[in-house]
């Protein structure tokens, strides 16, 4: 039976997500209403949402631009490519220890740099300021997560035949009309899929926060995984965990297919 | 023109990608003192293996090591088996309801796994399997999925029918073809997708840091991320920097070596996506 071919997919799939997630969604039943009424989740749900539209909107642009870098033929390029896909392969934890060194008010190689170029007059606590940590903590997800729009815009890039642009400079169209007439429009099932997952490993960013700024100072960096986290382990609150969950989850998909078929768009129609 | 242009945009590339590992590994090999000189040296003044040295005895960086390369080989393994299974079933058996089953599995790739801390954590916490490698193998494995057969689907969509064809008239049953046609041919998509799978697992922080709560259990990116010094001024930036690069130069390494696969891999399956 060709069944019998996805039945362990299927089984590790089933009882180490959905089951649990069945059990935990049914568990917190009788708390869903207080979702709604909760000011915290509020306020943890719109540094989400400003930091996964800053991250996403620079990841999108710079992603596209290496993209195209990457699509030249130059020397060296398939190590270049290996070097563009570095930061993705690395280990988030990790480099976000890197980057709590690099941004350290008295050590560090960032107020460094920004004296030298005259940026600022005198060191900045930058994981220590509301504005600041919040800027840190989206260029650190943005030098780390930029590599995996690369590689899908990439592969969109490839998937363009060739034959379009000679015809599109026989017609005498320029370069940036090439890009506004074929690249852009037959890019756009690769934007849409790149976009969509990246607005939910956005949402859902957990590990990069925590590690750089444990959600500070006074909870201005503090994301909805921070706060599930919290209301799990610290405060010891599984069936309003349980809850959040479904509701962060459903606000996740929803967000993430409406963009992903805005972006699609005419692809589609 | 067009040739500057480029020159520019990989001079760029290159320097933000790299740069933050760079200074990294440069502050990793300076002696203690030169760690928090100001202002800083960015060319080390002199080299030195101590804080290396500091993180591997003072430390226990020998055990989150084995931790991390338990759960992610165990891990790799069963999602690569069940990966490559379904995706075969999907892309070369003409099975009723393929195209359902593979987005049903493509579902899940829609929740990052800290939003799915609630219900794996009650699940663990009802069979009781806190701080055991077999709960966190089994939770990595099951997040892998999708991306295993995601990258595997795709590469068997793109194989010659013919081979298969010429292995039944031979008379070889469905797993004999499967065993000794198929998987010997997509050894290199196999490859990037067991590295990719092996990374994301060594990478993965939220559900390490819920599950493994003993220290001797913990994975390398928590056991690195809580690395403290006995006070908040007694942070030893040498010696985390140096746990940094022992922990990110295999994964460097193996990017570097198998770009070629890993990046015909990743495109293919963003092609047909």
């Amino acid at each position: 039976m060709s069944y019998g071919y996805v039945a362990l997919a299927a089984v590790l799939l089933i009882c180490v997500i959905a089951l649990p997630l069945a059990v935990a969604l049914v568990g917190g039943a009788t708390h869903y209403g207080e979702v709604f009424s909760d000011r915290e989740l509020g306020k943890v749900a719109f540094n989400t949402a400003a930091f996964a539209f800053a991250s996403v909107s620079l990841e999108m642009c710079l992603g596209l631009l290496f993209a195209i870098v990457l699509h030249q033929t130059f020397l060296l390029r398939g190590i270049v490519r290996a070097i563009a896909l570095i930061p993705w392969a690395l280990p988030t934890a990790v480099m976000a220890m890197s980057w709590k060194w690099i941004f350290n008010d008295s050590y560090g190689v960032a107020n460094d740099l920004a004296i030298r170029l005259s940026l600022v007059g005198h060191g900045i606590a930058w994981l220590g300021r509301p504005g600041a940590a919040f800027a840190a903590i989206v260029l650190a997800d943005v030098w780390k997560t930029t590599p995996f729009v690369t590689i899908i815009l990439l592969a969109g890039l490839q998937s363009i035949p060739r034959d379009l642009y000679d015809a599109m400079s026989i017609d005498g169209a320029g370069p940036l009309q090439r890009f506004r007439l074929v690249t852009l429009p037959l890019l756009r099932p690769s934007i849409a899929l790149a976009l969509t997952f990246r607005l939910i490993q956005a949402i859902g960013i957990f590990d990069l926060v925590r590690v750089m700024t444990g959600g500070g100072p006074a909870d201005s960096t503090k994301t909805v995984a921070l706060y599930i986290y919290d209301v799990l382990i610290s405060y010891g609150m599984p069936e309003y965990g349980a809850a959040l969950t479904g509701v962060v989850a459903l606000a996740t998909f929803l967000v993430a297919a409406t963009f992903g078929a805005l972006a699609r768009g005419r692809a589609r129609a | 023109m067009r040739r500057i242009g480029v020159a520019l945009g990989v001079a760029f590339l290159v320097v933000f990608c790299l740069a933050p590992f760079l200074w990294t590994v440069l502050t990793s090999v300076k002696p203690g003192p030169e760690v928090f000189a100001m202002p800083p040296t960015y060319l080390p003044r002199a080299l030195s293996a101590e804080n290396y040295t500091g993180v591997l005895e003072q430390r226990p960086f020998a055990r989150y090591l084995l931790n991390s390369l338990i759960v992610a080989a165990a891990s790799t393994a069963l999602a690569l088996t069940a990966g490559a299974l379904a995706a075969y079933g999907i892309a070369r058996l003409r099975m009723r309801a393929a195209g359902t089953i593979e987005k049903g599995i493509f579902l899940f790739a829609l929740f990052p796994p800290a939003i799915l801390l609630a219900p794996l954590r009650g699940a663990v916490l009802t069979v009781g399997l806190m701080n055991s490698y077999v709960a966190l193998i089994l939770v990595h494995a099951a997040l892998n999925v999708p991306f295993a057969v995601w990258m595997l689907a795709a590469f068997f969509r793109q194989m010659p029918k013919e081979l298969e064809d010429a292995a039944r008239v031979d008379g070889f049953s469905r797993l004999q073809i499967l065993s000794r046609i198929v998987l010997p041919v997509s050894a290199p998509a196999l490859a990037a997708t067991a590295i990719l799978v092996f990374i994301f697992s060594w990478n993965e922080f939220v559900i390490a840091l819920a599950f493994m709560t003993r220290d001797e259990m913990r994975t390398l990116p928590v056991g690195i991320s809580l690395l403290s010094g006995a006070t908040a001024y007694e942070i030893p930036w040498g010696q985390i920097c140096a746990a940094v690069v022992m922990t990110t130069l295999p994964v460097t390494a193996a990017v570097l070596a198998f770009q070629r696969w890993i990046i015909s891999g990743l495109t293919a399956g963003a092609v047909k996506g």
